[in-house]
């Protein structure tokens, strides 16, 4: 049994698709969604090294290490965010941001 | 062959069982460790696909950075963990709908798809198949040469995150005292000192 292109494909998808479930289910908890993004993230670069190593192309390596660098970047900044929302608000829960009305 | 799809398995199942208990875990600390098992099961993935560079990679980035962060984070504020909770069974059935459409989508297109024959011919930068070239290496070749400037858009990505994470965090509490030099070197005898005459006997 010899593990292909495919496999990495299900597990990628699998991780994204549960990353999108966690959003929809903790709509309350920003630290979770902040987490199921991480694990999309996480599901993309998956994909980019499977497709990197099956086509003999380092540039899907390098791509991912760009994304990986973006996912440390929002996960700072994200979690700067709320820790000056829990700070002004005493909370986190998503549902009371809605000051602007946007 | 069968060692690595065994491998393949193993990594395969605890990332997708850890990455369930990321998001459903009652403990947000929990779903930070578990975050962690996840990208430690990634990184085992990726070894096997001979990407050990990015593997290492993620388990600094991630583990050793990112998870901390939230770690610290999680600890750091105060929540009412069972009033987070309340309400997500109403969620349950449209997010599973979602997330079911969605992965049968992704399967669809993943079963159905095929690689076009001429498509090898435009890979841009082929991997090294000579001996001693490892995969860092081949990944510094390439990084520090021909994507120079997306390396340098990262590192001001990272930059750009920290300046916006200090300024958003950094606050100056108005009641501190702090050392100022400049005040300090400017003093002179005649704003330090000041000359009381005490009568004999009166006290001040």
């Amino acid at each position: 049994m010899t593990i292909g292109l495919g496999h990495y494909l299900t597990v990628a998808a699998i991780l994204f698709t549960i990353g999108i479930f966690g959003i929809f289910l903790n709509r309350k908890n920003v630290i979770i969604i902040l987490m199921s993004v991480e694990l999309m993230l996480l599901a993309v670069n998956i994909n980019l090294v499977a497709f990197s190593a099956y086509l003999q192309d380092l540039t899907g390596q390098i791509f991912a290490l760009l994304v990986l660098t973006v996912a440390a970047g929002e996960a700072a900044i994200g979690l700067a965010i709320l820790v000056t929302y829990f700070r002004n608000r005493g909370t986190i829960e998503v549902e009371d941001i809605n000051m602007m009305k946007g | 062959m069968t060692f690595i799809a065994l491998f393949f398995y193993l990594f395969a199942s605890l990332a997708i069982a850890s990455a369930i208990m990321v998001i459903f875990a009652r403990n947000p600390v929990h779903s930070v460790l578990y975050l962690i098992l996840t990208f430690v099961n990634a990184a085992g993935l990726f070894v096997l696909i001979g990407a050990e560079f990015l593997a290492m990679i993620l388990i600094v980035v991630y583990v050793g950075a990112v998870a901390v962060l939230f770690l610290f984070v999680v600890m750091m504020l105060d929540i009412d963990i069972a009033k987070m909770r309340e309400g997500m069974l109403a969620y349950l059935p449209i997010g599973g709908v979602i997330g079911a459409i969605l992965l049968a989508e992704m399967v669809l297109v993943f079963s159905s798809w095929t690689l076009a024959p001429d498509a090898i011919k435009t890979v841009m930068s082929p991997i090294p198949t000579a001996d001693g070239v490892t995969n860092t290496e081949a990944i510094g070749l390439l990084l520090y040469t021909k994507y120079i400037y997306f390396f340098q858009a990262a590192g001001m990505v990272l930059l750009v995150a920290m300046v916006g994470a200090i300024v958003l965090t950094l606050r100056h509490k108005p009641n501190v005292k702090r050392q100022v030099v400049a005040d300090q070197v400017a003093r002179t005898p005649a704003t330090s000192i000041e000359i009381k005459d005490v009568k004999p006997g009166q006290g001040l």
